[in-house]
C-alpha cells in the first residue's frame, strides 16, 4: 500500500490500438493488487483489470496537448495505452507502478493474498490433483530397470531436482553423487520420460564441466547405466539443445560437451537451439511487429521473419518434443525450471527473464493445430496457463526449484492453478477430441520437412487482447454447445422412454408427451440464435474528410450488444482486460444452448476481490 | 480439325503414374480426344481393372518432358541388333503440371511413345476452339441438357429488388449486345432514364460498359453501380447522358462515392489513351476514393511466385516468410478485402450510393462488387444466393473467364491475357469464412471446385468471355451447367458448411495482416497431406449431425411409432 503515490486518477484515455477513433474516456484506479481502468458511461462501465505481476514494461512518453501518454506492456501480450490529463499524475502513477510491478518479497505477490474461498481441504485437494508419482506409474515406472532414488533427499545432491528422483537401478549412489560433481549446478542425467512400449527413455541433465579435456568415471558409469536400463537398444544418443559453436564456447569456461571417446557407445547430436538471450530477443522482435500500427502485409511478414521466432519455433519442435500429451507439471515445475528467474516476477536480473514457456506452449498450439482431434485441450486452455504463468495469483510457478517451494510452504499458503482449471474444464475441453479417434492413439507423427512452413503466427496469443483480429465466432464453443446439447437430448430421450413405457403401463394419455418434444426442439433453436456482429474496422481515412453521418451512431445492433457484453465482462480474462465493445462479440456467439446458463468462468482475479477495489 | 490428328499413340502399356502423397501405379495409359486415363490390373486375371487416372486434358497446364535412353548400358555384343536394343531399353518421364496445381508424373517405356504421348497432351490441351472443348462432348446421364442453366440472373434480381424500390427498371437496351458487347441482354438501369441516354452514356463508357445497377442495399436504399471508366481523354469530353444518369441516381443534397480501382496517378495517365476518371466539376455529387488493385500480368505473376514458392522443398521456416512476402499474393488479398469493405461501409454506414470501377470494370471492378455484397447479403452467403452471385456479377457481368484463365500458374507459355482475380476472389471469400466459420453455408470445398471449373470444366458455365460469345457458341443450348450438377442432392452435401446458421448482419471482416492467412487448402492441396485436417472436419459433421438429426428424429421416430402402437392408440381413442 505505501507503494501507492496516486490511487485514482480522472479522465483517463484508454486508447485503442486498431482505431484511433475507440478512446474511452474513464477513471484509473491503482490497488495493492490491480490497475484498474473503469470506463465512463452509466450504462456500461466497461472495466480492465490488470494484475501488477502481469506487468512487464512502463513507458512514460512525451507529454502531448492531450495529456501524459503512458504505455504499459503486459507479460500476457496485452498492451495499454493510457493518456493521463496531468504530467504530475501520470509520473505519480508511473512511480508507483514500477514499484508495484516488481515486488521484491515472494510475499508481496498476489497469491499469498488470493483466496478463492475454499477450504483447507479443499485447497489440498487441488495441489494433490497432479501426482507425479502417479505420472511416473502412468508410464510404468518403477520396473525392473527404473527406479526412485532418494539420493536427493533433503537436496543434498542438487537443490534444483526434487526429493524424489528415477534413476536406473544399476546407477549406485556413488555413481550418482560422482556423476553429479560433474554436471552444471549438480543436474546429473535422471529420467524425465519412459516408453513402455519400447523400454525407450528420455533423461534430461545439465552440461558436463568438461572443458577441453576432463572426464569424469562415474558420469560415464551413469550413462553406461541408462544404456543398460534399455535392453533392447545398444546405444544412446546425447542430444545437445544448443548451437555447436556454443558448446564449444562452453569449454573454455570449463564445462562443454560429452566427448564421444569417452563414453561408449553414445551418439552425439547437436539441434541448435538458441539461448535465451537470442529467443528473449526474437520474441521482442516479435512483439513489436504485433504493436505496428496499421502494418501492411509486407511490414508483417517482414518484421515475422526479421524476428526469427517461428523459425525457433521450428528448431524446437524439430528438436522433438513430440510427446502429445507431455504434462506441464512433470516436465516444467517439479525439473527447477528457473521459473522466477526466467519470468520476472520478482525484480532480478532483466538477463535471466527467458520465453522458454511460451516457446513450449506456442509448441504445443501448432500441434494442436495440425492434430485438432488429438488434445483433450482447446487453445484457451494454453492461454490461460500462459496467463496464470504471470499472473502469480497461484502458487504453482512460483520460485525456481522445489526446494524453494516447499521452503516458501507454497502447497500451505497459496493455490493451485490445476484445481481451478479443472474446476472449470467445460471451458478448456476440444469438442474434437475423441479417446477412441485415431490421432489419440501413440504418437504424434508431425509434418516437418518438406513443408516446414505450416508454422502459424499465433495471433489468438501474441494479439489475444485485440479482439477485432480474431475469427468473429468460435467453432470450439459452438461445437461444445452442440456437443452438450445432443448429449441433453438423448437424456431426454432416456426420460421419455421411461415415461412412454410408463404411460403404456399406466395408461394416461399422451399430452404430456409432446409438451416434452416440444421443449425439445427449442433448445434446437436456440443453439442456433447465434447472433452477431460487429463493426466496420478503419477500412479509409477519406471517408472522415467526407462530412457525414458517423458510422456507428444510433447503431441498433451495436446497442443491442452492450447489454450482452456485461454479462461476459466479470467472467473472462480475455474480456476483462482490454476486449473492444463491439468486436467482442463473438465470444457471445453461442455458449450453451439453454443460453447464458455456462458462461466461462475465468478467473483474472477480479471476482474475488471486489473489497480491494473499493477499500482504495 | 480432328482430334484423331493430334493423337500419335493411344495407348501405351506398363506406365507408371506417381503422384506426391501416394505410391505409384502401374497401368494402361490411354489418350482419348479430351481425357488422359490410366487403368491398372491389380491382381490376377478376371478381375477388373481399376481406373487410377481420369485426368481432363483442359486441366494440364505444363507438360515437361525428359527422356532416357538406357540402351547405353546393354552389353554391346548382345545377337540382336543394338538399335532395337537401345529402343527397347529407352524410356522417358512426363511431369503434368495440372492447372489445379496438381504434379504427377508418368514414366512411360519407350523413347518415341514418350515423346507422342507428350506432344498429344501438349497439342489437346491447347485446343483454343470453345466448341471444340470437353463441356460439348459431355453428357452426364443424371441432368438433361438445357435444365439447370439460371433463368434470366439478371431478371430474376430484378424481381428481388423490385418489390422494394421503383427507382429502378430492367432494360433492355442491350437486346442484341449491340450497346455493350460485354453486358448480358438485360441490365437494371434508374428507371427515369430513357434507353437513348443509355446509349449515349454508353459510348462515353469504355467497352460500352454504362453504369448499371449491381446491388441494391435494402436496409436503406442505396446502391453499388458499376461501370468501365468514362472516356474523357486529354481534351476532358464531357457527356451530359453520363452526368445525368450518375445524377438521376442521387436526391438533391446526396452524395456517393465513386471507388476507382486504379491510383489517381494511374487514373490520370489514362487519359491520355483516351480512358480517364469523372472529374469532380461534372460530377459534383461525385467523391472520388482511390484504391489501386493489381491485376493483369503482376496479379499473373504474383500467383506463379506463389506456387512457386509453395513448392521449393529447399525453403526453410528462415527464408519462408520473406518468400510469401516477396509474392504479394497476401497484400493483393489485404488490398482487395480493404476494398470491398470500403465499399460496403460506404453503403451500410455514410448510408451514400457507391459506383466502382477501374478501366475496363470487368476485372478488379468485379472482384469488389462481388466480395462487398457477400460481406453486407446474407443471402449471397447461402450457397443458391452465392451461385446467382457469381452468375450474375462475374459470368453475365463479363468477366473474361476465357482470357483470364486460360492458363494457370505451371505454364511456360508466354502470358498474354491471363489473370487470377476470380482465385483472388474466392481466396477472400475463403478468408471471410475462416473470420466468420458459422456465417457461409458453403465449405473451402465449394471454393475449391469452383476454381478447378473455372480453369478445366465438364461444365459450360465458365466457358467464354461474356454473355454475347456464350450465345453465339450455343453454350446453354448444348452444354450442361455446372450449378445443375452441384444442386444435385449427393454433389450438394459435399459443399456444405455443416456449422452454418444464418446471420443476419453485416459481417466486417478484419483486413489487418494478423488476420489475413495463406490459403493453405488450397496453395497446399496437393503439396501435403490434410489427413488430420480432414478427420477434424469429419469429426465435426458427426458433431453436428448427431445433434441436428438422428436424436432429434430416432425421438421422435421413437415417440410416433409408440403412439401409433396399438395398445396406446386405444388408450388415446377412449
Amino acid at each position: 500500500m505505501e507503494h501507492i503515490r496516486m490511487p485514482k486518477v480522472e479522465n483517463v484515455r484508454l486508447l485503442d490500438r486498431l482505431s484511433s477513433r475507440k478512446a474511452a474516456v474513464g477513471t484509473l484506479y491503482l490497488t495493492a493488487t490491480h490497475v484498474i481502468f473503469v470506463e465512463n458511461g452509466s450504462e456500461t462501465r466497461k472495466e480492465t483489470w490488470v494484475l501488477h505481476s502481469q506487468i512487464s514494461s512502463i513507458e512514460k512518453q512525451a507529454t502531448t496537448a492531450t495529456g501524459c501518454p503512458l504505455l504499459i506492456r503486459c507479460k500476457n501480450f496485452q498492451v495499454i495505452q493510457l493518456v493521463i490529463p496531468q504530467e504530475r499524475d501520470c509520473h505519480d502513477v508511473y512511480i508507483s507502478l514500477i514499484r508495484l510491478a516488481r515486488p521484491v518479497k515472494y510475499e508481496e505477490l498476489y497469491c499469498f493474498s488470493f483466496n478463492p474461498k475454499l477450504d483447507k481441504e479443499e485447497r489440498e485437494k487441488g495441489w494433490k490433483l497432479v501426482d507425479l508419482n502417479e505420472e511416473y506409474n502412468r508410464m510404468g515406472i518403477p520396473n525392473n530397470y527404473w527406479q526412485i532414488s532418494d539420493v536427493n533427499r533433503d537436496y543434498g545432491v542438487c537443490d534444483s531436482y526434487p526429493t524424489e528422483v528415477y534413476v536406473p537401478k544399476s546407477a549406485t549412489a556413488h555413481i550418482i553423487v560422482g556423476s553429479s560433481k560433474f554436471r552444471s549446478r549438480r543436474r546429473f542425467p535422471a529420467l524425465s520420460y519412459y516408453c513402455k512400449d519400447n523400454n525407450a527413455s528420455i533423461c534430461r541433465s545439465s552440461q558436463p564441466l568438461s572443458g577441453f579435456s576432463a572426464r569424469c568415471l562415474e558420469d560415464e558409469q551413469m550413462l553406461q547405466a541408462i544404456r543398460k536400463a534399455n535392453p533392447g537398444s545398444d546405444f544412446i544418443y546425447v542430444v545437445d539443445t544448443r548451437p555447436k559453436l556454443n558448446a564449444m564456447a562452453n569449454r573454455a569456461a570449463g564445462k562443454g560437451y560429452e566427448n564421444e571417446d569417452n563414453y561408449s557407445n553414445i551418439k552425439f547430436q547437436f539441434i541448435g537451439i538458441e539461448n535465451i538471450h537470442v529467443m528473449r530477443n526474437s520474441l521482442q522482435k516479435m512483439l513489436e511487429v504485433c504493436e505496428m500500427k496499421a502494418p501492411s502485409m509486407s511490414d508483417f511478414l517482414w518484421g515475422l521473419e526479421n524476428s526469427g521466432w517461428l523459425k525457433h519455433i521450428k528448431a524446437i519442435m524439430d528438436a522433438g518434443i513430440f510427446i502429445a500429451k507431455v504434462l506441464i507439471e512433470k516436465d516444467w515445475v517439479s525439473f527447477g525450471h528457473k521459473f522466477n528467474h526466467r519470468y520476472g516476477n520478482l525484480d532480478g536480473d532483466p538477463k535471466e527473464i527467458s520465453p522458454v514457456i511460451d516457446q513450449f506452449i506456442e509448441c504445443v498450439w501448432q500441434l494442436m493445430e495440425q492434430f485438432p482431434c488429438a488434445f483433450e485441450f482447446n487453445e484457451r486452455f494454453l492461454i490461460h496457463i500462459q496467463h496464470h504463468i504471470y499472473s502469480c495469483q497461484f502458487g504453482n510457478f512460483l520460485c525456481n526449484s522445489q526446494k524453494e517451494r516447499r521452503e516458501l510452504k507454497i502447497q500451505e499458503r497459496t493455490y493451485s492453478l490445476w484445481a481451478h482449471l479443472w474446476k472449470n474444464r467445460a471451458d478448456y475441453l476440444n469438442p474434437l477430441y475423441r479417446p477412441d479417434h485415431s490421432q489419440t492413439r501413440g504418437t504424434l507423427h508431425p509434418q516437418m520437412a518438406p513443408c516446414n512452413f505450416l508454422y502459424k503466427f499465433w495471433s489468438g496469443m501474441y494479439n489475444r487482447f485485440e479482439k477485432g483480429l480474431h475469427p468473429r465466432q468460435s467453432v470450439t464453443d459452438y461445437l461444445m454447445a452442440v456437443k452438450e446439447e445432443t448429449q441433453q437430448l438423448e437424456e431426454e430421450l432416456a426420460v421419455l422412454g421411461e415415461r412412454l413405457a410408463n404411460l403404456q403401463k399406466l395408461q394416461l394419455n399422451g399430452n404430456t408427451v409432446s409438451k416434452q418434444q416440444d421443449r425439445s426442439k427449442e433448445l434446437v433453436l436456440s443453439a442456433f440464435n447465434n447472433s452477431l456482429a460487429n463493426t466496420p474496422q478503419e477500412y479509409s481515412n477519406d471517408l472522415k474528410s467526407f462530412p457525414s453521418r458517423s458510422p456507428s451512431q444510433g447503431d441498433e445492433e451495436d446497442s443491442a450488444l452492450i447489454l450482452t457484453q456485461d454479462n461476459l465482462k466479470s467472467s473472462d480474462p480475455d474480456l476483462s482486460a482490454n476486449s473492444d465493445q463491439e468486436s467482442g462479440v463473438e465470444d457471445l456467439s453461442c455458449r450453451s444452448p439453454s443460453g447464458g446458463g455456462c458462461l466461462p468462468s475465468e478467473d483474472s482475479g477480479k471476482d474475488s476481490d471486489e473489497a480491494v477495489c473499493l477499500a482504495v | 480439325m480432328e482430334f484423331s490428328e493430334l493423337i500419335k499413340t493411344a495407348t501405351v502399356e506398363s506406365v507408371l503414374l506417381s503422384c506426391a502423397g501416394q505410391p505409384a501405379v502401374k497401368g494402361t495409359l490411354c489418350i482419348t480426344s479430351h481425357h488422359l486415363l490410366l487403368s491398372s490390373c491389380p491382381g490376377g486375371d478376371g478381375q477388373p481393372s481399376a481406373v487410377e487416372l481420369w485426368l481432363l486434358i483442359r486441366n494440364v497446364d505444363a507438360v515437361e518432358k525428359r527422356v532416357q535412353n538406357v540402351g547405353w548400358y546393354q552389353p554391346p555384343r548382345s545377337s540382336g541388333s543394338p538399335r532395337d536394343t537401345r529402343l527397347a531399353g529407352s524410356s522417358g518421364t512426363i511431369t503434368l503440371r495440372c492447372k489445379d496445381l496438381k504434379v504427377l508424373q508418368l514414366e512411360i517405356p519407350g523413347m518415341e511413345e514418350c515423346l507422342n504421348i507428350a506432344s498429344s497432351i501438349e497439342a489437346l490441351s491447347s485446343v483454343d476452339s470453345v466448341m471444340m472443348m470437353y463441356p460439348f462432348f459431355h453428357r452426364p446421364q443424371s441432368l438433361r441438357l438445357e435444365e439447370g442453366w439460371p433463368l434470366l440472373p439478371v431478371e430474376q434480381y430484378f424481381q428481388q429488388i423490385a418489390t422494394q424500390t421503383t427507382q429502378w427498371r430492367l432494360s433492355d437496351v442491350n437486346q442484341d449486345f449491340a450497346t455493350c458487347p460485354t453486358y448480358p441482354p438485360a441490365v437494371i438501369v434508374p428507371a427515369a432514364v430513357s434507353e437513348e441516354t443509355l446509349r449515349r452514356a454508353a459510348r462515353f463508357r469504355q467497352g460500352g460498359r454504362f453504369p448499371v445497377l449491381s446491388y441494391y442495399h435494402a436496409r436503406n436504399g442505396t446502391v453499388m453501380l458499376r461501370s468501365g471508366q468514362p472516356l474523357t481523354g486529354p481534351n476532358r469530353k464531357r457527356c451530359p447522358e453520363d452526368e445525368m444518369l450518375l445524377g438521376s441516381v442521387l436526391d438533391e443534397g446526396e452524395r456517393g462515392f465513386i471507388i476507382d480501382t486504379r491510383s489517381a496517378q494511374m487514373a490520370k495517365q489514362a487519359r491520355m489513351t483516351g480512358g480517364g476518371t469523372e472529374p469532380k466539376s461534372s460530377y459534383p455529387q461525385w467523391k472520388r476514393l482511390h484504391r489501386p488493385l493489381e491485376r493483369g500480368r503482376p496479379l499473373q505473376e504474383s500467383f506463379i511466385k506463389l506456387v512457386e514458392a509453395c513448392n521449393d522443398a529447399s525453403l526453410g521456416m528462415d527464408r519462408w516468410l520473406g518468400r510469401l512476402e516477396s509474392c504479394r499474393w497476401l497484400s493483393h488479398v489485404k488490398a482487395a478485402l480493404s476494398t470491398a469493405c470500403l465499399a460496403a461501409q460506404c453503403l451500410d454506414r455514410e448510408e451514400s450510393s457507391v459506383l466502382v470501377h477501374g478501366a475496363e470494370g470487368t476485372d478488379t471492378t468485379l472482384l469488389v462488387t462481388a466480395l462487398a455484397q457477400v460481406i453486407l447479403e446474407p443471402g449471397c452467403r447461402t450457397l443458391k444466393g452465392f451461385q446467382g452471385l457469381l452468375e450474375r456479377e462475374w459470368i453475365q457481368a463479363g468477366h473474361p473467364f476465357h482470357l483470364r484463365c486460360a492458363r494457370s500458374a505451371y505454364s511456360h507459355a508466354r502470358l498474354k491475357q491471363e489473370a487470377p482475380l476470380f482465385l483472388l476472389f474466392l481466396d477472400c471469400v475463403w478468408q471471410l469464412s475462416r473470420q466468420f466459420p458459422f456465417s457461409l453455408e458453403f465449405s473451402e470445398g465449394l471454393l475449391l471446385t469452383l476454381f478447378d471449373n473455372a480453369y478445366a470444366s465438364d461444365y459450360g458455365t465458365f466457358l467464354c468471355n461474356n454473355e454475347k460469345e456464350r450465345c453465339l457458341c450455343k453454350v446453354k443450348e448444348s452444354t450442361h451447367s455446372l450449378w445443375a450438377w452441384l444442386d444435385q442432392p449427393e454433389e450438394r452435401k459435399k459443399y456444405l458448411n455443416p456449422l452454418y446458421s444464418p446471420n443476419p448482419l453485416v459481417i466486417w471482416p478484419s483486413v489487418e495482416p494478423q488476420s489475413i492467412q495463406l490459403w493453405q487448402g488450397f496453395f497446399f492441396r496437393w503439396i501435403r497431406s490434410s489427413q488430420y485436417l480432414d478427420e477434424a472436419w469429419a469429426e465435426i459433421w458427426r458433431l453436428v449431425e448427431s445433434s441436428n438429426t438422428p436424436v432429434k428424429e430416432s425421438t421422435e421416430n421413437r415417440l410416433s411409432r409408440s403412439l401409433s402402437d396399438p395398445t396406446t392408440r386405444m388408450e388415446n381413442e377412449r
